[in-house]
C-alpha cells in the first residue's frame, strides 16, 4: 500500500507541483478529540456483567391447603446449618428427639471444610458428572453444546444415592454464607438440596455448640 | 531524482487512517457501552462460581443494602415502547391513592436506578435534582407486615410484566434474616425461582480434592 501511494504522489507531484498544493485538513485536533472520547467510553463501559445464580425454593405449603410435606429418606438426609462468623454445622439424619440431639459437626467454607463433607457423600454422582464432562471435552461423547447442561441435569435427576441436603440458617448467619453454601452445592454437583427453616431444636443445638467454644461464647447471647 | 525530491515534501504525517481507526473504535465503544446507573447504596456482592450473566430486560431486582434498607429496581422492558416503569408506578399510585403527573411518570421512566423510597415519598424522590437530594428520601422500601410495600411492588410488576424474573442483589455482609424476609415476601407472591446476583470468582476443584 505504502509503495503504491508513493508512486501516486510522485506522479502527482511531477504533474501538479507548480499548479497548487492539495488542501490538507489538519486532522490532529480531531484525533485528540477522538482519543478523549474513546478513553471516556472505555472507562465508563461495564465490561464484566454481574453473574446470576439460580435457586428454586420449594413452594410454601399454605396452612389452609392441608397438604403433607414430601417425605424424604432419613439415611440420605444431610442437614447443614449456617452459623455465625462463617461457621458451618452439619449432622446427618434428623433431629427429632430433644433429649438426645444428634452431635453437630463444625466446619467452615474452605475447600477442606464443608466441601469434603459434601464430596464424600456425593462421590458417585460427582464422579459420574466429571466423567461426563471429561468425555465431552475429549470428544468421546459427541453432543451439541447446548444440551450438555440438560444432560447433566438428567444425570442429577436420575441419581438416587447422593445426599438430600437441607440448608438451614441460624439467625446470625450472613447473606454471604447463604450464597456460599449454594455455591458449594453447584461445585459438588449435589442433585437435591433445598432451603428450609431452622427448628427450635436445631437452634438450641447451635447455641450449645457455640457456647462450647470459649472464643465465641460472647457472641452467642 | 528521488533523492532531490524527498526533502522538499512536508514532514506531515497523514492522519486519515488514524482517524478511521479511531472512528471505528469510538463507534464500537458507543454501541457497546451500557451506562452504569449510579446506585445510592453501594452493595458488595458475594462471590460465586456461576457464569450466567444477568439478563438485560424483564427483570425486577430486590436490593438489600448493608444497612438493611430494601431497594427495588425494574426495567422498561425489552422494547422502549413498552414503558413498563411508568406503567408500574401509576399502578402503584392507583393502589395507594397517589396521582402521578405525566411529567413525574416520564421522569420515573428516565431515572434508571434502583429506588428505596416509600411510595409516599416517591414524589419528593422524583422532583429531587441531585443524588444527594434523592438520598435524603431514600429510607428503604417498607417490608413490615402492616405496610408491605415491597409485596405491592412485586404484585404490580408481575401484573404489568408477567415475564419479569426476580433477582436478588444483597450485600455480602447483610444479616441473613433480612434476606429471608424478602424471600418470604416473594414466596407469598408465588415467586419460587430466584436469581441471586453475584460476582464471579474462579474456584475450581483441583485434582487432589476430587474423591477417588
Amino acid at each position: 500500500m505504502a509503495e503504491i501511494a508513493q508512486v501516486e504522489e510522485k506522479q502527482k507531484g511531477g504533474k501538479k507541483k507548480f499548479k497548487k498544493v492539495p488542501a490538507h485538513v489538519d486532522m490532529t485536533p480531531m484525533v485528540d478529540l477522538m482519543c478523549i472520547l474513546i478513553t471516556f467510553f472505555m472507562l465508563t463501559t461495564a465490561f464484566t456483567k454481574p453473574k446470576i445464580m439460580e435457586i428454586v425454593l420449594p413452594e410454601k405449603i399454605k396452612k389452609d391447603e392441608n397438604v403433607e410435606p414430601p417425605k424424604i429418606a432419613k439415611s440420605r438426609t444431610l442437614n447443614i446449618i449456617l452459623g455465625p462468623e462463617n461457621k458451618v454445622f452439619w449432622y446427618p439424619g434428623i433431629a427429632d428427639d430433644p433429649k438426645n440431639p444428634p452431635p453437630l459437626q463444625e466446619t467452615d467454607f474452605s475447600a477442606t471444610g464443608i466441601r469434603q463433607v459434601l464430596l464424600e457423600r456425593n462421590r458417585a454422582l460427582f464422579k459420574k458428572v466429571s466423567a461426563f464432562n471429561d468425555d465431552v471435552l475429549t470428544g468421546k461423547i459427541d453432543i451439541p453444546r447446548d444440551s450438555v447442561q440438560s444432560a447433566i441435569r438428567q444425570l442429577k435427576r436420575d441419581d438416587d444415592t447422593g445426599p438430600i441436603v437441607l440448608i438451614k440458617a441460624y439467625e446470625k448467619a450472613k447473606y454471604k454464607n447463604f450464597v456460599d453454601i449454594i455455591d458449594e452445592m453447584s461445585i459438588c454437583d449435589i442433585a437435591r438440596y433445598t432451603f428450609v427453616d431452622i427448628s427450635w431444636l436445631e437452634e438450641g443445638m447451635v447455641n450449645n455448640a457455640i457456647g462450647a467454644i470459649p472464643v465465641t461464647s460472647t457472641s452467642s447471647n | 531524482m528521488a533523492k532531490v525530491k524527498l526533502p522538499t515534501k512536508s514532514p506531515r504525517v497523514d492522519m486519515t487512517p488514524m482517524v478511521d481507526l479511531f472512528s471505528v473504535l469510538l463507534i464500537f465503544f458507543v454501541l457497546t457501552a451500557t451506562v452504569r446507573p449510579q446506585e445510592t447504596a453501594p452493595i458488595d456482592m458475594p462471590f460465586s462460581v456461576s457464569e450466567k450473566t444477568v439478563p438485560d430486560a424483564n427483570i425486577m431486582t430486590v436490593l438489600v443494602a448493608k444497612d438493611n434498607r430494601i431497594f427495588f429496581n425494574i426495567d422498561n422492558g425489552p422494547d422502549t415502547i413498552l414503558k413498563y416503569r411508568p406503567k408500574i408506578l401509576s399502578e402503584m399510585g392507583r393502589r395507594y391513592g397517589i396521582e402521578f403527573t405525566p411529567q413525574e411518570l416520564r421522569r420515573f421512566e428516565k431515572i434508571n436506578t434502583s429506588f428505596g423510597v416509600p411510595i409516599q415519598g416517591m414524589k419528593a424522590f422524583l422532583t429531587a435534582k441531585s443524588m444527594q437530594e434523592r438520598a435524603v428520601v431514600e429510607t428503604g422500601i417498607p417490608i413490615d407486615s402492616t405496610d408491605n410495600q415491597l409485596a405491592m411492588w412485586i404484585l404490580c410488576t408481575r401484573a404489568i410484566n408477567p415475564a419479569a424474573q426476580t433477582c436478588i442483589k444483597g450485600d455480602a455482609e447483610v444479616d441473613f434474616p433480612v434476606v429471608r424476609k424478602v424471600l418470604d415476601i416473594l414466596q407469598d407472591k408465588n415467586v419460587n425461582r430466584f436469581n441471586l446476583i453475584t460476582s464471579l470468582q474462579a474456584v475450581e476443584i483441583t485434582e487432589e480434592e476430587k474423591p477417588e
